[in-house]
């Protein structure tokens, strides 16, 4: 695995051959209390909802990763084919992977084959390594790239809001992935993946099973949490367009309740042309960045949760990105 | 291997292993100041006289987008003080590379601002050169971004084809309190992605490397107003405004070099003051 090699790589430059043997036999020590702690700590499953036939979600809470909600802050889920289980995202924490490993399990003893990653973010790929090395790791073709810039940079930021709970997090990227559509075959259940366009990162991917019309969409889908830009403002527009075609019944968004669809984009395309709108003006008048983020989208504020943890940051990040309009 | 040895070795690895884990997990920020031997290196020895009311720095107390910082920095000499300012120097201690960018400074250019990549908590250092040959310091604290936001790249694909593409604006008065003191302000930016050359290439996991505009120089007509030597914290597409006094010349001129040596030029005449 790379992170595994880059690890290694990085342990035998700094600390030569003899820290070499060591860590290794540290490994084997450390899988051996993994294995213990494993058995021991039977995860309690992650309370999860049959949204339809067949397709499973945990909603999370709409609030920060912290350590008290143990990164359970996006919703995650599953879908279960006549052969196989794939996996849809997989939680802030390895500890939630488990919890959501055990809720499959207490539905299902089907293999879990596959583990789709929607983008990039913590809240949505820290659980990965609950569920490796067994299942097929999928995910935007970016997402490599994406995880192998980021991911470093993330475990070392959120130690400080979640604590030990990075401990065993570890950054596990897909073995295959998505340049335009994919379909999976769960026996008589069919997954469409689609990867898009950089919007709200620029790892995307949406999950539509195609047998009960339910629509995963990740982060290109909020409701409630205020939306979070991390990829290209114009290009979540353009994607929100698109989106609209896809023939689903419900949408399961990366974060906020389930929602008719395509109904449930009307919030967040209201939200970020606002945002757009106002950066533009700003942007024109000569409004220096500071304090066009402070300014650029107040209007939406009573319709959003955790708008002032977020909502000067998409500001920042819209006005960059228009300033070269 | 006989238990006991075994044991020995399973405890050394285990102290390492403890060792490199507490090693990292100490947050950057609270781990020893880096600043003196920071001003130390950077300034050569020279000493840091307290700047405060001489120049100011400012940033938001928290990074909203960790990639994005707005960060100005000013000289706010009080009235009949004849000094102006040569040089700034802007250190973002706890960054990988702390020296975000020096400035060189020409006539009127009294306030820069710029956006740069804050990676964590960490304070951060402005260091003007006054015309006395003096250094003078000041010093703010910001805390990292948080939720998803990195100081990479949003979007890793950028915009390939339009590397090294100029904007220049120029703005009618400054924004501020300042009084009318015929002044005005102007921007210049540069499509680039500034790559900090900390990031590893996941398919070779070797660094992918270092690409970034290193050196930025705007005249106006024959006069340079601004030199920039940037670093890592430099955001991408770099993105300068900056006070200046018009001195009549026709045209502004700008050119750019980065580290793989492509140079990047752009001239746009002077427009009037409104
Ligand atoms: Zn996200």
């Amino acid at each position: 695995m790379g992170s595994d090699r880059q690890r290694r790589r990085l342990v035998q430059s700094s600390y030569g051959r003899l820290a070499r043997v060591a860590v290794a036999i540290v490994i084997i020590a450390l899988v051996g209390t993994a294995t213990l702690t494993y058995s021991q700590d039977q995860a309690e499953p992650l309370r999860v909802v049959e949204v339809a036939d067949g397709d499973y979600v945990h909603f999370g809470a709409i609030a920060l990763m912290t350590a008290e909600n143990e990164g359970a802050i996006a919703n995650v889920g599953f879908v279960i084919g006549d052969d196989a289980v794939a996996v849809v995202d997989t939680g802030g924490s390895v500890r939630e992977g488990r919890q959501l490993l055990a809720a499959i399990r207490h539905v299902t003893h089907k293999p879990i084959k596959y583990v789709i990653n929607t983008h990039a973010h913590p809240d949505h790929v820290f659980g990965n390594a609950a569920f490796a090395p067994r299942a097929v790791f999928i995910g935007h073709v970016n997402l490599p790239r994406a995880l192998a810039q980021r991911g470093p940079y993330y475990l070392d930021a959120f130690r400080r809001s979640m604590g030990g709970l990075l401990d065993e997090v570890k950054v596990v990227p897909p073995t295959l992935t998505v340049e335009s559509e994919m379909r999976l075959d769960l026996g008589h259940r069919s997954l469409a993946l689609k990867a898009w366009r950089a919007a709200h990162s620029d790892s995307d991917l949406t999950v539509l099973d195609e047998t009960s019309g339910t629509l995963f969409a990740g982060d290109l889908v909020f409701l409630q949490h205020v939306p979070v830009l991390d990829g290209s403002i114009r290009g979540w527009l353009k994607t929100i367009d698109d989106l609209k075609a896809i023939g689903a019944k419900r949408v399961i968004p990366g974060h906020g309740p389930m929602a008719e669809w395509p109904a449930a984009l009307a919030p967040e395309q209201g939200y970020l042309e606002h945002l757009a709108s106002d950066c533009r003006d700003l942007i024109k008048r000569g409004v220096p960045l500071a304090a066009a983020a402070q300014t650029a989208g107040l209007s939406e504020k009573s319709l959003w949760q955790l708008f002032d943890d977020y909502n000067a940051r998409n500001a920042t990040a819209a006005y960059s990105e228009l300033e070269w309009e | 291997m006989n238990r006991t040895r075994l044991q020995t070795v399973v405890m050394i690895g285990l102290a390492v292993a403890l060792a490199v884990g507490a090693a990292r997990s100490v947050p950057a920020a609270e781990a020893d100041d880096p600043w003196p031997d920071l001003a130390r290196d950077v300034f050569d020895g020279r000493p840091l006289a307290d700047g405060t009311g001489l120049t100011a720095i400012e940033m938001p107390a928290r990074a909203e987008d960790a990639a994005i910082v707005p960060v100005t920095l000013r000289a706010t000499l009080p009235a009949g003080d004849t000094r102006v300012p040569k040089a700034f120097t802007l250190v973002i201690d706890e960054n990988p590379a702390p020296v975000a960018a020096t400035f060189k400074v020409g006539p009127g250019v009294t306030m820069i601002s710029t956006r740069v990549r804050v990676n964590s908590y960490t304070n951060v250092h402005a260091v003007a050169e006054l015309s006395d040959g003096k250094l003078y310091m000041v010093q703010t604290y910001v805390k990292a971004s948080g939720g998803c936001s990195a100081p990479m790249a949003k979007n890793g694909d950028g915009d390939k084809a339009n590397i090294g593409q100029m904007r220049f604006r120029q703005f009618a008065r400054p924004t501020g309190a300042e009084p009318a003191n015929g002044l005005r302000e102007a921007q210049i930016m540069i499509r680039h992605p500034n790559n900090s050359g900390l990031q590893r290439d996941p398919v070779s996991l070797l660094y992918i490397p270092l690409y970034i505009v290193r050196d930025l120089r705007i005249w106006q007509g024959d006069q340079l107003l601004l030199e920039m030597d940037g670093g890592i914290s430099i955001s991408e597409d770099p993105n300068i405004r900056f006070s200046y006094m018009p001195n009549g010349a026709a045209s502004f001129r700008a050119e750019a070099i980065d580290t793989e040596g492509h140079v990047f030029k752009g001239e746009w005449p002077a427009e009037p003051a409104m």
